[in-house]
């Protein structure tokens, strides 16, 4: 059993005792530990069950590449599920549960799928799952999602109770990892003068160095890692951040930093989560290397761990993983464990070499503790269980025969080091197989490129390949020198550290253990414990005919998810060559990508939620409408009153009321979202004929004219009224999600095509509230508004007459007035300047009250207009919609010899004399039309579906007319008047609605017009 | 002017730097040749600034002229004297291809200062904002999260931020959101 | 994520700062052409794996187009230059010539119109 150790442990405080729980049950840690160490220090052997067997799991490794550990943290508003124990700093009052079992770690009935193993291989679901289809829905679906799956999701009505955030931050040289090869890399970079940032992941800086031993200039790598970093903390130009993984790397020196600020201390408040957003000249990769497995039948049983890891427990945290060890290698590296181990009182059983030869002086130093060595074996199998107790001993050279049986409770066991090429890897880095390392290193000749083409990455130490303190330093001087080089700094050279490592005899590739294992065994050998992915499940792909990596890694999912082939890349690759009898470097890597260890959803959204969620636009009047009754409706990014809600009332009500008066007395609209856009300039007439469908260069000053605006393709994307200012400037209303679109058009249009014509446009939407006046009674409101203030503006038929505007004062106020109406009725718009707005509706308001006034929303301005058989942008046209067939023939200019969309709507399709056109349609039985629904005729199409002849475009229930009306596009609609055509509802009613005029309202216009 | 409010009506906040709405200011976009002797001397004449070079602004007692592109320039006059200074540069630039308008309520306008101010930045706008890459005259068009903005730094280390008056409320909470006391960055 | 500079304002842009505007140097075929002429006009683009020519805005900025001349397989950006032209200009294509000997986009290659080849 795993227990604290008396001595060692330079993380932990044990002067600083805390209390946490797991699985509701509470234990002690101190301060520095790791959930991992402290649950390893109460004996917590076994902290979870597997993915896809429900096998007993236990800590692998110390790090972020842990793939069993993964725990559910907290509880309520701030659990989250999946995290792992090596990378959870301990708190007091933390609760951590183990997953992916019920109803007990203990006694998981699922684990019933460990015995049915042989028949879920690879690829099982695809094979199972085809047929019967029924059964997917009503069995297969719910049984995987009870038996899969890591942790539970959070409550989905529960809302993070953390804030995260993002930082924008730009260095000429990044440094990724501040194990000593990051801290010597920055170290040479800061020395040129360049700006550097240096992200180390851990609370801790120096990486593994100080647990591996050796010396650096003399000293313990320890003192040098403290002189260092004072060095560095002294340099204006060097920013250290801990706690801060490099998350990803991404074009143009692009990267993400994830900075975990509260974690480790919850309650301290301010974010918990920093994504730091950094564009880098350089990005130097110091990510260190990590330990493989060994591929040996049990090797994930609760206790085996990787050897380094063990160490790391034993050194950093004061952890024995147990009484008896047995250590399995091919490798000297191992042997420091094994050392370690002997040091802290932990029995050594064995040390299993598969060299024949052995190693070198750190075998030597293991023997001279008489710890037993032997040479030419392998381990031949684990005896499953809830904790490591028997191992079984067999030549390597075999198929898995027991020479040996002994009693361990933990296995150590060391399959060489891969470096950590993930964010080389991100942004396209490519790699070479490395035969001394067994494994792939960074190809200098291939790095990721940046803007100008130069190589922008350069990896270093460990993460280059280079093992041994002596060799690494040097590696990262040289490449903290060149990242500054690059970045346009002058060339300066940093003396390396001088690193003394004990030599280590060369290692030998071993990727099945023992070499030619049976297949009991081989179903036993896992190469990724995350997504439970064996030898036996590779070698089966293989047969099947997957000789792509990236195919097999997607059949068996090896390497996937957040796993990103931390542990499990090189073994299966080798397994996967193997099998195909091809070389690992012919089969190739799969894509690493980011992040390279799991980021919360948090830290990418950052700031943006809640009320910052999105931006949300005002107008003016917005306080106002919130404070009387407005039921908001978005716009866009606006919010807009549908209705104005009084006590009692519903939308519908609400509506009727609105639509009513508006049409009996007077309403106020809000239409200041409508787009306003200055157009000036000697060729703006010119240039506007190019931009509308209408002439609008012959539109005399004062006057007002609707316009058309056409895409290129013809389709109708925007209308407005434009007005004419003065000889060479006019104002153009758009629609109100049109405004930076059409702004944006018409610039891309003088930028890009017509840069010799004389134009300026502005965009003034947000200058001004517009307010339109409507019904009989607007004129009064002015002009009572105008007596008070003492005169103004005359507001009257003959000085405003209809389709005209004037500048002036309405009620003391500047303001321009157009005699426009989407209503139908008498209306004005009056622009003020947006910061009097609110005063302006408030005037309006007070002395609209002897006159019935009633603002209105959204939908009354939709009905009203389509009583008037009015068309609305996004209503009536959907991208695919040309003014002919809206019957707006009238709106295109035939004088002009070309207009954007002219020459598409001369195309076969468009004069095409059976395009749905725009016709009125009113219910047989007076109801509202479905919204969307479609028309039906006789027989049908090639697929036997009913042939459709129409759609309804817009519907509404029109309280002036006390009926359904509504508009929609019909197969040669406007020669079919009086026809009654079906549309079928997805309610199973079909409804009946007579082809009609689609002016339901004032036909001759005479309202608006007083 | 007791009719005119700005969109922020005086808001403030104070965390790691202090955002306050800054108040009625009167803007004209001008647009133009920029390099039109005509031109900057009604600008001058309208803000006692003269001609800002590309991405900067020139600060004058009571006016400014920011570099906003090629063609266009941003003059910040008082709030009340903008309809003056308006028909003054119009009648200035009477025969020149030119245009100017009135923007003075289309934008709200916010100071922030304080010691936290860079990083509060920062954390919303993906700009460099170590002092080695932006100070004083500096003037930048560009995004603040999820909407355009504008910002420039006064002598006195404070900025002026600008951006459309419909969403100066998402950006003072943006803002006091990145101000958040407990969110020192602290690497300016 | 991409950084482009201004070619206006001098801004190293980055993505999130721009918006992209596909293909450059399109020629506009107005009433008068044939169907062919407009079909391909409106249609048809490149889609070249290496250099590409191709417009940009910087909308979060000066909100001037420009046009980017880059490598798609790459990200590799050669040069940027205003929008206010109808091939790319001689300094770009020679960059290009430079770094992509024997290179050609639509009509344009190593650094010369060529005439229908």
């Amino acid at each position: 059993m795993s227990t604290r150790l008396a001595k060692h442990g330079r993380l932990i405080d044990r002067s600083k005792q805390i209390d946490f729980t797991f699985n509701g049950k509470t234990m002690k840690g101190y301060a520095g530990d790791t959930l991992a160490s402290a649950l390893l220090a109460n004996g917590q052997v076994m902290m979870g069950r597997s993915f896809k067997y429900h096998r007993p799991r236990g800590v692998v490794a110390s790090g972020a590449e842990e793939p069993n550990a993964l725990m559910q943290l907290g509880t309520g508003d701030r659990y989250e599920p999946n995290q792992r124990a090596t990378t959870t700093e301990l708190f007091s009052g933390l609760q951590a549960q183990s997953q992916n079992h019920w109803p007990s770690l203990e006694f998981d009935v699922l684990s019933i799928n460990n015995k049915l193993s042989r028949f879920l291989t690879a690829g099982f679901y695809y094979k199972m799952f085809i047929h019967p289809r029924p059964l997917w829905k009503h069995v297969y679906e719910p049984i995987i999602r009870k038996s899969a799956g890591l942790g539970a999701a959070p409550d989905a009505e529960l809302k993070d109770a953390d804030t995260y955030e993002h930082f924008y931050f730009f260095a000429d040289v990044l440094v990724i990892g501040g194990g000593v090869a990051g801290l010597q890399a920055a170290k040479a970079a800061a020395a040129s003068g360049a700006k550097v940032l240096v992200l180390e992941q851990n609370s801790y800086w120096g990486g593994r160095a100080p647990v591996d031993g050796g010396t650096i200039d003399g000293e313990a790598p320890e003192a040098w890692i403290e002189k260092t970093l004072a060095e560095l903390r002294a340099m204006d130009n060097v920013t250290l951040r801990d706690r801060c993984m490099g998350s990803g790397v991404y074009d143009h020196g692009y990267a993400l930093g994830y900075e975990r600020l509260t974690d480790h201390a919850p309650g301290q408040g301010g974010p918990r989560h920093r994504l730091w957003r950094i564009r880098a000249s350089q990005i130097v990769t110091a990510t260190g290397a990590i330990e493989r497995p060994l591929s040996f039948a049990g090797n994930d049983v609760p206790g085996v761990m990787l050897a380094g890891a063990m160490r790391d427990y034993v050194v950093n945290w004061g952890v024995k993983p147990g009484e008896r060890v047995v250590v399995a290698t091919n490798n000297d590296d191992a042997y420091r464990t094994a050392l370690v181990l002997h040091d802290a009182g932990v029995e050594v059983v064995r040390v299993v070499d598969t060299r024949e030869t052995g190693g070198g002086a750190l075998m030597e130093a293991v023997r001279e503790k008489g710890i037993r060595v032997e040479l030419g074996r392998a381990i031949a199998k684990v005896k499953d269980g809830k904790s490591v107790t028997e191992v079984a001993i067999c030549a390597q050279n075999g198929e898995g025969g027991a020479r040996e049986i002994v009693q361990a409770d933990a296995v150590a066991m060391s399959g060489g080091w891969s470096p950590v090429v993930h964010l080389w890897s991100h942004c396209g880095g490519k790699l070479i197989w490395d035969e001394v390392t067994a494994s792939f290193r960074p190809d200098p000749e291939r790095p990721p490129l940046g803007d100008k083409g130069q190589g922008f990455v350069v990896p270093a130490g460990a993460a280059n390949g280079e093992f041994g303190l002596a060799a690494l330093l040097e590696d990262a001087a040289v490449a903290g020198a060149k990242a500054a080089e690059a970045a346009g700094f002058p060339a300066t050279t940093v003396a390396a550290a001088k690193g003394e490592s004990v030599a280590e005899a060369q290692m030998e590739a071993v990727w099945l253990m023992p070499a030619k294992a049976d297949v009991k065994l081989r179903m036993k050998s896992w190469l990724d414990y995350q997504n439970d992915v064996k030898v036996s499940d590779v070698q089966l792909a293989a047969r099947e005919g997957y000789e792509s990596v990236e195919h097999t890694k997607r059949y068996t999912t090896l390497g996937m998810a957040t796993d990103q082939g931390k542990l499990s890349n090189i073994n299966g690759l080798a397994i996967l060559a193997d099998s195909l009898n091809a070389e690992i470097p012919q089969v190739g890597t799969t894509t690493f990508r980011p992040p390279y260890h799991p980021i919360s959803l948090g830290a990418i959204a950052g700031e943006a939620r809640g009320e910052i969620f999105q931006p949300i636009r005002k107008t003016p009047m917005y306080d106002w409408h919130d404070r009387n009754g407005a039921d908001w409706e978005p716009v866009g990014q606006w919010r807009r009153p549908f209705a104005y809600l009084r006590d009692g009332e519903d939308r519908h009500a609400a509506v009727n009321r609105e639509v009513k008066n508006t049409r009996e007395n007077l309403g106020l609209l809000d239409a200041s979202t409508l787009g306003k856009l200055i157009v000036k300039g000697p060729d703006a007439g010119k240039f506007l004929d190019m931009m509308y469908t209408n002439m609008m260069s012959t539109l005399k000053i004062g006057k007002c004219r609707y316009g058309l605006m056409c895409s290129e393709n013809g389709f109708l994307m925007d209308d407005g009224v434009v007005a004419r200012i003065d000889e060479d400037t006019w104002l153009c209303h758009t629609t109100t999600g049109g405004a930076e679109h059409i702004h944006g058009w018409m610039e891309e249009w003088l930028q890009t095509e017509w840069w010799d014509w004389k134009v300026y446009v502005a965009n003034v939407t947000e200058q001004y509230a517009q307010i339109a006046v409507v019904g009989p009674n607007a004129r009064k409101v002015l002009e009572k508004l105008n007596a008070q203030a003492g005169g103004g503006m005359d507001v009257s038929r003959e000085a405003l007459p209809f389709m005209e505007w004037r500048d002036g004062q309405i009620g003391g106020f500047d303001a321009r007035a157009y005699r426009i109406s989407f209503s139908g009725e008498l209306s004005y718009e009056i622009a003020v300047a947006a910061s009097e707005g609110q005063a302006f509706w408030d005037a309006l308001m007070e002395a609209g009250k002897e006159f019935g006034v009633m603002p209105y929303g959204t939908e009354t301005l939709h009905i009203l207009r389509a009583e008037k058989g009015f068309i609305m942008i996004g209503d009536e046209t959907d991208g695919t919609v040309i003014p002919q067939d809206l019957g707006l023939n009238w709106a295109l200019s035939k004088k002009k010899e070309d207009y954007l969309g002219k020459r598409a709507q001369q195309r076969s399709h468009m004069v095409d004399p059976d395009r749905w056109q725009l016709v009125g349609l009113e219910t047989v039985d007076g109801s509202v039309l479905p919204d969307g629904a479609y028309a039906v005729g006789e027989g049908v199409n090639a697929n036997g579906q009913r042939n459709m002849i129409g759609r309804v475009t817009s519907t509404y229930h029109s309280a002036t007319l006390g009926r359904g009306i509504a508009m929609g596009l019909v197969k040669h609609g406007p020669k079919r008047m009086g026809e009654v055509i079906e549309f079928p509802g997805t309610d199973g009613k079909t409804y009946k609605a007579k082809i009609v005029d689609p002016v339901f309202y004032d036909k001759e216009g005479e309202k608006q017009n007083v | 002017m007791s009719k005119a409010v700005s969109e922020l009506n005086g808001a403030r906040y104070a965390g790691l730097a202090e955002v306050a709405d800054a108040g009625l200011r009167g803007m004209i976009t001008l647009r133009g040749d920029l390099d039109s002797a005509v031109l900057k001397s009604a600008v001058q004449a309208a803000t006692g600034a003269g001609m800002p070079g590309i991405g900067r602004i020139s600060v004058a007692a009571d006016g400014a002229v920011a570099w906003m592109s090629p063609d266009e320039l941003l003059l910040l006059v008082p709030y009340e004297e903008a309809g003056a200074k308006l028909a003054a540069l119009q009648a200035a630039l009477a025969g020149e291809h030119a245009l100017a308008v009135n923007v003075s309520d289309a934008r709200t306008y916010l100071r922030l200062s304080g010691e936290g101010a860079r990083e509060v930045l920062a954390k919303v706008s993906p700009v460099d904002l170590d002092p080695a890459a932006f100070g004083p005259g500096q003037f930048r068009r560009s995004r603040l999260a999820q909407v355009a903005g504008a910002f420039w730094m006064e002598e006195d280390g404070s900025f002026g931020i600008i951006c459309f008056r419909s969403v100066g409320e998402y950006v003072f909470k943006l803002l006091k959101t990145a101000a958040h006391p407990q969110s020192k960055v602290g690497v300016y | 994520m991409l950084i482009l500079e201004c070619p206006y304002c001098g801004v190293k842009a980055e993505e999130t700062e721009l918006a992209a505007g596909g293909e450059a140097h399109l020629k506009r075929y107005g009433p008068g052409s044939s169907d062919d002429e407009f079909h391909d006009y409106l249609f048809m683009r490149e889609n070249p794996k290496g250099v590409h020519f191709e417009r940009w805005r910087h909308a979060n900025g000066c909100g001037k187009w420009f046009h980017a001349a880059r490598c798609t397989m790459t990200l590799e950006v050669f040069g940027t230059y205003p929008a206010q032209t109808t091939e790319p200009p001689q300094e770009i294509c020679d960059k290009i010539t430079a770094k992509r000997p024997g290179w050609s986009w639509r009509e344009f290659s190593d650094g010369r119109k060529s005439s229908a080849a």
